[in-house]
Formats: C-alpha cells, structure tokens, sequence
C-alpha cells in the first residue's frame, strides 16, 4: 500500500510533474502494438520471403549437413525472422465499465431536484501496461453541494500480482456559486483485489497550487444467485489543505456507503436499484451547508452498471 | 467465382450434417445408403450411413481450408473447416507408408495443419511460428512425411482460434502388425465443444472478466446449504479463506456451457449421434478429445469399457466405467453391449456445466436415457498445495470437501474429515502395492515450493506439490465406479529406451486469474521468454512440470513422446498430451530423438494463446 502520508507526498510533486509526462510516452506505445493486428486476425500477415525460406524445403531425413564441416544445422533451428509469433500473447484490449451509473429521485419533497451519479473507468493494453481513463461526476451530494466532475488520464503497470500503480493527470471541475471552477492534479494511485477479494481504488492527488487530497473506494460483490448480485461500495475523500473554491475542507471530507442490488442481464449489462448513504464532515460539511446543500443524506439510486 | 465456390461448400455440408439428420428422424437411412459408399467402419458395412467422416485414404491427399457455413439448432454461423465439414474428413493410412497432403488455403488469413501426436520432421510439424511460416491466403502448403506409427490420432489448425470455429479431425493409422486386441467395428467418436461467439470474442470476455462464463460460482443459497451441511464455522473459515486468497473455488472451466454446444462427432446432444451394433459385438470406439476449451468425463451407463489404447499407444488393458479426457487426449476402448438396447455415450463436462452425447444402439433411432447431471465440484485444499501430514488425509478438510450432498457423505461439524474418509472409494487403490513391476513416482512424496513466487504473471505457488496419478482428479474422487488413473497406464510392450533420465528440468506451470487472464510457464508468458528450452540430441531426460496453478491442464510437447513416470517400470506409457492437476508434480520421461525446434503448450486454447507456451529445441 501506498503511503498518504502527506509531506512524503508533497516531495513527490516534482517527480509526479515529470512522470505525468512520460507517462503520454508508454501510452503511444500501446497504440502502436495494437497496429499488429489482434490475436487470432490476419496478423501473421504475409511477411516478405526473406533469405530464410530455403529451409522450407529441408530434407525429410531430419538433419542436414550445411555450411559443410564443423558447422551442422538441423531442419529448422533458426527462428526465422519473417515469421508471425506462435501465440499472439501480446495483444491489446479495450476495456470500459460504467460501474456507477445512475439516477437519484428526490424522494425528500425538498427544495432539491432529482440527481444523477456516474463512476466510469476503463483500460487500453495489454497484461502490464495499460493506459487507464476514469471519470466521476455527480450532483448534489452531500459531499459536493453542486455539481462534480473529474476525469483521470494514467498510466498503469501491473504489480505485485494484484495491483496497478497508476500515476497521470486528474481534471476536476465543479460549479461553485454559480460559476464554474476547473484545477488540475497529479494523480498517483493503486488500484486493484485486496485480500478478501475487494476492489480498490485509492489515489493521492496533489492539485496545481501544491493541496493534497485523496481518495478511498472499496467494493464488493455478494451473490445472491448466479445473476442477482448485491455490490457494496465505500468511498471517501481526505484532503489536507483547505479549499474553499472547491467545497472541501481539510480532513475527512465525506463518507459515501452504498448498496447496489444489479441483476446481471448479461454479464455485460445489469440494471440495478440500491441506496446511498452520504455524509459530509467537519469543515467540508459547513461548506457544503453555506452552498445550500445537505451534508448528511440518504439517496435511493436507480441505475446500470455495464461495460464493454 | 467466389459466391459458386461458397454455394459448393453449402451443398456439401447440407449433404453431410443436414441431410444425414432428417434421415435419421425420419428413418430414411436405408434410403440414402448408396449415397454415402465410403465410411468409416473397419470390418463391417456401415449401418448408419454418414454418422461417421467421409474418409481419405493413399499416398496424395488434398484438403481444402474455406470459410463454410454451419448449423447447429437452427442458428448458422461461418465456420472454418477442412473440406467443408466438421469434424474435417478421417484420414486413414497405414503404418510404413509415405504420405504427401497438399493443405490449400482458402481463407483470407493464415492458417496451419498440425498432425497431432505424429513424429515427423519439424518443418512438417505444422506450427506457424515454430516449424514453418503458415500457410497464406491462396496457397498451397504441401506437407512429406514417412508414417512410422499407428493408433487413433487427430489433426487441427494451429494458427489462433480457427480450431475453436471447426478446423479438427481425426486420423487413423493402421498398423502393420495385427492389433493385440480383437473387435469387429470400430467408430470415431469426436468430442468438441462449439460456440456461437468468435473466438476473439471469447477471449476478450476472459481477458476482461476471467469469470464470464463461470454461472455455477458459490452464491447466498449455496452458503446457507452449506452451514446446513457443515455447520457455521467450517462454512465461514472456508468462505473466508477463500476471500483472502482472492480465488475462486469453483472455476474449472474457463470457457462453460453457458456459451458452448458441445458436439460429438460435429453433432449436438439433442441430434444424438448414434453409431449401430448387433448385440455380443465388440466395438472399439476411438475417443478424440478435439474440444479448445473442455475436459471430459466419459462414460457409457451399462457398460464397462475396456481402455486398450492412450493416445494412439497400446496399454495393457484396463477396464473402467468412467474416464477423464483432457484436451486432445485420445483413448480407445473395447466395449461389448450385449443387450438389444441403446446405450448413452455420455461425455459430461468437467465442470458440470453441459454434456455432449451419443447412443450406441442397435437400430437407428433409439436412444437411451441420459444420466442425471452430477452437481460442479468444489476445489480443496489438495488443489491449493497446502500441506497434508497424511496423504489421503486433509484431502476433505471440514468444508474443503467437494459439493456432493448426498446425506452418505455428508460432513458432521465433529468429525468431518473421518466420516468423510470413509467415503473415499479411491482411498484403497493405492496401486503398486505388492506388485513387482512398479517403479517409484518421481513426486510421490510432497515437495515443498521454492522461494520463487514467479512474479507477477503468477497468482499462487502450490506450496507443496505432489505427484497424484493414482487419484482420479477432482469431481470424480467420490465416484461409486471405477475410473481411469494414470497409474492404470501400463504400455503393452516396453519401450527400448529404457535409460534412466540423467537430468531433469523443472517447469512451473503458472499463471494470474485474479483480474486478468493470464498463463504462463515459470511466470513467463511466451513473448517474454522466447528463448527455446534446450534438450542436446540424443539424451534421456526428465521433465517435471509443478502445476502452481489452480485448475488442469493438458500439456502438449510437439515432435517426441512423453514416458508418463507412474511407476510402471519398464512398461511406463507414451503420451502426446499429459493432464497435470493443480498442484500436482509430474515427471515425463523424454528421450530428445527428434532434432529441431519443437513447440511445447498446453493445449487449452486460450492458455496457450494467453502465453502458455515455450519452444523446445533439441540440438546436439
């Protein structure tokens, strides 16, 4: 696990400025793996006939006697270059899951409107190297009194066996009384199964004015039947400084506790229905109250989780 | 030019598979029987004409690779096929002869013949990449080779996932000598598994979501069942254990029936392949495990099998009720139905979730009843590696035991593991007691895992790993009946390479399911470790594969033959293709004859294309 330890995070600045932008480097090299060709296509596209295909017609017998003397060399011992790999095991794919996708009724009879809620993240690679793209945005939660996007660019490198460590710029945008407000992060985060089969997600990140925050999500699968699948998430955000512009206060900024029962269609489509407990803390909460909104709520949800 | 060509194949494959279904429900065989001059069986007529490949026999065979329409319940789909159909057409020879096949490529990509189980020169062996470059859209490969074996065997597409979508077939090769067993027919019997899914397709579903296909997963009921049958702790310490370990106890297949029709002889289980007998007949049925993704347990309800050969190799007879087929496996088996009734071939799936299935009848159109499904099985602490003071022990820990719930066997919170002992019927055959020609097991003795954990390609090491040939193999460990072991396997005659091997090597057979879809050998997918394993010309090794992983795998070597190590002596038998069950340790005797580069894998399709796969180079 990563450290949150905050000054350690804050010498990672200028290391972070620099990987971000070597990180633009591996991604253009996925791209151009994918231009081989996928798995079982016409990737063993048809090389040129080099010098080697003289082996082809090696005699039965099995052995052959070449350049004469001292040196023997058997049917096909030398790999020949213009040969497509056996196995394409280095082949690219695309993933994206829209984990969280939903509509939050107004059920309170408040003054508030119905609200929408989406995580969506998703990969491009290969079994080490992928290029990670995730995205969050709400409205109206307890945490962030408007509306709440970011969207999230990283390179990720499979380790450890279970883990990607994955590092790249973060864009977040909110409106804030009235006018809308964007800052950009450094990103560096671990993502992947803890024991006790979770998925986790927990970044660092260090915005363009030096605030650090971070964010913790953890969720789990219980089966209900083979379709019928009850998903509990965790999330919360921490932040060190605070930044008013933004609604977060230092400290524990929120807790999110959900319940999404999904019916799995398809494995790749499952309309769900669920609850949402949000709560805003400390100097987050009095922000959220002075935007006019509700630190401490109850969501019912209703939503698809699918991917492709 | 091209729409003529493709109606040409339409016709053709209609003539075959439709045809010879209608026939069959409206029992109009004896009416098309001159249609179909040429079948398979060996010593009498055919009875049931066209329920086995069209055959190809002589010194110049041509085969046609082509896109080809198949149907299968109503639905079509493009499939790839030698000569138009599937399984492709028998080729049948004879041992000693010269043999020249002319493969024309059809298709508008690669593709590649690989002669499964036959020794030939290496760039014959058919493995693009490996042994020659593939053969391109438009060209005609020509492949020479001398046959200097007989037995049952199979060829198939070794480029991608074209044998997933119908380039398999079998081949038989008559010997010289007269056979040591006695029969009066024989029938092919192909088992394979289709879908509807391109390959590419499937895999990228794995590569996402290495649990797709896997609807048999430990749900809410099943724990609540479980705590009846195991009480609440030994229920929530394996619940748990199994959380902490980030697996799944339930996957052991990882392509199921959810998306596979599973095919015998290219027919489905309601389209009931039958293949005709007068009863007190003995028929050999040459089995051919040509599915990409699918272990079978094969048994037919009424009859005893008597297994005579193992991948084209003749065995000291052996008679079972029930065997195990790893992929590209082959058996043949003697069986003598006696009665004027049908029997079920009833190849079930080794994970439970679908079977395919034929009928043994003595007229068209009967068939038999379908044997109840056995309910999926449960991986133990066995499959885990962990370690067991006791070997028969431990191997049904409180909770670990498998999902059968059958109230003989079920576990009391007290004292599970004895009364769960008790129902082992495989406990007592322990073979090799008292008898004279057994040799020792290389890794009948647990061995404790190195240090190595093989990185990050690899998600578990089996931390003591073991030989286990004289245990059936998980799911059939509680079977009633006999079972076919590798310890069963004795070769009829002794091979005359009878030297001790003088060195070993030791491969890890690898792999990460815990979010991506990952195989390996040594923790090394093939692109990053492309360098060939060296074995010097001449020598006689021992290779020992550690299987770190949490499922089987059949483990194929190209080119020379594997002398399974079960203790058989000098009677120890040949193999192309060797099941190695989770954490097991199995050692292969190799005498390294066959100068060239070799392609050694595991003959699931997708762990293979996932990176399960090395080259072997044997120099001097």
């Amino acid at each position: 696990m990563m450290s949150l330890c905050p000054s350690y995070a804050i010498r990672l600045i200028g290391l972070l400025s620099v990987v971000v932008c070597a990180s633009v480097a591996p991604a253009q090299t996925l791209l151009n793996a994918s231009s081989k060709g996928n798995m079982f296509g016409p990737s063993n596209s048809a090389g040129p006939l080099g010098p080697s295909a003289r082996t082809v017609q090696a005699p039965l017998g099995g052995r052959s006697e070449i350049l004469g003397g001292s040196v023997r060399t058997l049917p096909n011992l030398s790999l020949q270059q213009d040969w497509a790999p056996p196995v394409n095991d280095q082949e690219n794919h695309l993933f994206t899951l829209f984990d969280v996708l939903e509509y939050r009724p107004n059920t309170s009879g408040g003054e508030h409107t119905s609200d929408y809620r989406w995580d969506i993240e998703g990969w491009y690679g290969g079994d080490y190297n992928r290029l990670w793209f995730k995205s969050e945005g709400q409205r109206d939660t307890a945490f962030k009194a408007d509306y709440d996007v970011d969207f999230q660019l990283l390179y990720g490198r499979f380790l450890r066996k279970y883990y990607d460590l994955q590092i790249g710029p973060r864009l977040e945008t909110q409106t804030f009384r009235g006018r809308n407000v964007t800052r950009g992060f450094a990103a560096i985060g671990i993502e992947g199964i803890v024991p006790y089969d979770y998925t986790m997600e927990a970044t660092l990140f260090i915005d363009q004015n030096g605030a650090v925050s971070g964010r913790l999500t953890l969720t789990k699968d219980l089966l209900l039947t083979q379709r019928l699948i009850l998903q509990g998430r965790f999330e919360t955000n921490v932040a060190i400084q605070r930044v008013e512009e933004f609604t977060t206060g230092s400290g524990l900024n929120n807790l999110e506790f959900g319940m999404r029962l999904r019916y799995e269609i398809r494995r790749e489509f499952a309309p769900y229905v669920g609850f949402s407990l949000d709560r805003s803390f400390g100097e987050t909460a009095t922000l959220v109250r002075q935007e006019g909104g509700n630190p401490s709520q109850i969501r019912f949800v209703a939503g698809v989780r699918m991917w492709f | 030019m091209q729409s003529k060509k493709k109606a040409q194949d339409k016709t053709g494959l209609i003539s075959r598979r439709v045809l010879l279904k209608r026939a069959g429900t409206l029992g109009l065989l004896a009416a098309i029987q001159p249609l179909f001059p040429a079948c398979a069986s060996h010593r009498l007529p055919p009875m049931i004409p066209g329920t086995q490949p069209s055959t190809l026999s002589g010194e110049v065979i041509d085969l046609v690779i082509s896109e080809t329409p198949f149907t299968l319940g109503g639905r079509t789909a493009t499939a790839m096929t030698i000569n138009g159909t599937i399984p492709g057409p028998l080729i049948r020879l004879k041992e000693d002869q010269e043999l020249t096949l002319r493969v024309t490529n059809r298709l508008a990509e690669v593709t590649s013949i690989h002669w499964h189980g036959i020794l030939l020169p290496p760039v014959m062996d058919g493995v693009p990449g490996v042994s020659f470059g593939g053969i391109q859209p438009g060209a005609t490969f020509t492949y020479r080779f001398p046959i200097k074996q007989s037995g049952t065997y199979w060829y198939h597409s070794h480029s991608g996932g074209q044998e997933m979508r119908g380039m398999y077939a079998p081949m038989i090769l008559d010997p010289l000598e007269p056979e040591p067993f006695h029969y009066d027919r024989d029938y092919i019997v192909m088992l394979s598994d289709w879908t509807f899914e391109s390959p590419e397709s499937v895999f990228a579903n794995l590569k996402k979501l290495p649990g797709y296909y896997n609807f048999q997963q430990r749900t809410a009921g099943e724990f609540f069942s479980n705590i009846a049958n195991w009480g609440v702790w030994a229920t929530l310490r394996n619940y748990l254990m199994w959380d902490q370990m980030r697996m799944d106890p339930t996957d052991f297949a990882d392509v199921t029936g959810y998306t596979f029709t599973y095919l015998m002889n290219g027919l489905s289980p309601g389209a009931n392949w039958t293949g005709l007998f007068r009863p007190g007949e003995k028929i050999r049925l040459r089995f051919i495990n040509a599915a990409s993704m699918t272990f079978y347990d094969l048994r037919i309800p009424g009859l005893t099998m008597t297994v005579v050969q193992a991948d084209g190799q003749n065995i000291q007879p052996v008679a079972v009720e029930e065997l195990r087929m790893g992929v590209a496996e082959t058996y043949d088996v003697i069986v003598e139905p006696t009665g004027d009734r049908p029997y079920t071939i009833f190849a079930e799936t080794l994970d439970r979730s679908g079977y395919a299935r034929g009928t043994l009848a003595p007229r068209p159109g009967m068939s038999a009843e379908i044997p109840e499904r056995r309910p999926r099985p449960l991986r133990t602490m066995e499959d885990m590696g962990m370690k067991m003071d006791h070997i028969d022990m431990g191997t049904d820990m409180p909770g670990m035991g498998s999902s059968d719930e059958k109230p003989s066997s079920k576990l009391s919170a007290n004292t599970p593991s004895m009364e769960q002992m008790q129902h082992e019927p495989h406990k007592d055959r322990m073979p090799g007691m008292g008898d004279q020609s057994r040799s020792k097991i290389p890794g009948a003795e647990a061995v404790k895992h190195g240090p190595e954990d093989h990185g990050t390609g690899n998600q578990t090491v089996a931390e003591y790993s073991q030989n286990r040939f004289g245990k059936p193999g998980r799911g059939l460990e509680n079977s009633p009946w006999r079972v076919l072991l590798y310890t069963d396997l004795k070769s009829l005659v002794p091979y005359p390479d009878q030297r001790e091997p003088e060195r070993e090597i030791e491969l890890h057979v690898t792999g990460n399911m815990g979010d991506r879809y990952m195989w390996s050998f040594d923790g090394k997918k093939y692109s990053d470790a492309p360098e060939p394993i060296r074995f010097r010309y001449g020598e006689r090794l021992r290779v020992t594969f550690v299987n770190d992983t949490m499922m089987e795998h059949p483990l194929h070597l190209h080119g020379m033959w594997m002398h399974l190590e079960n203790g058989t002596g000098p009677y120890l038998p040949r193999k192309h293709t060797v099941i190695v069950k989770p954490a097991e340790r199995v050692s292969v005797a190799i005498s390294a004859d066959a100068p060239g580069r070799w392609a050694f894998h595991c003959h699931l399709l997708f762990h293979m294309e996932a990176g399960m796969f090395r080259v072997i180079k044997v120099s001097d």
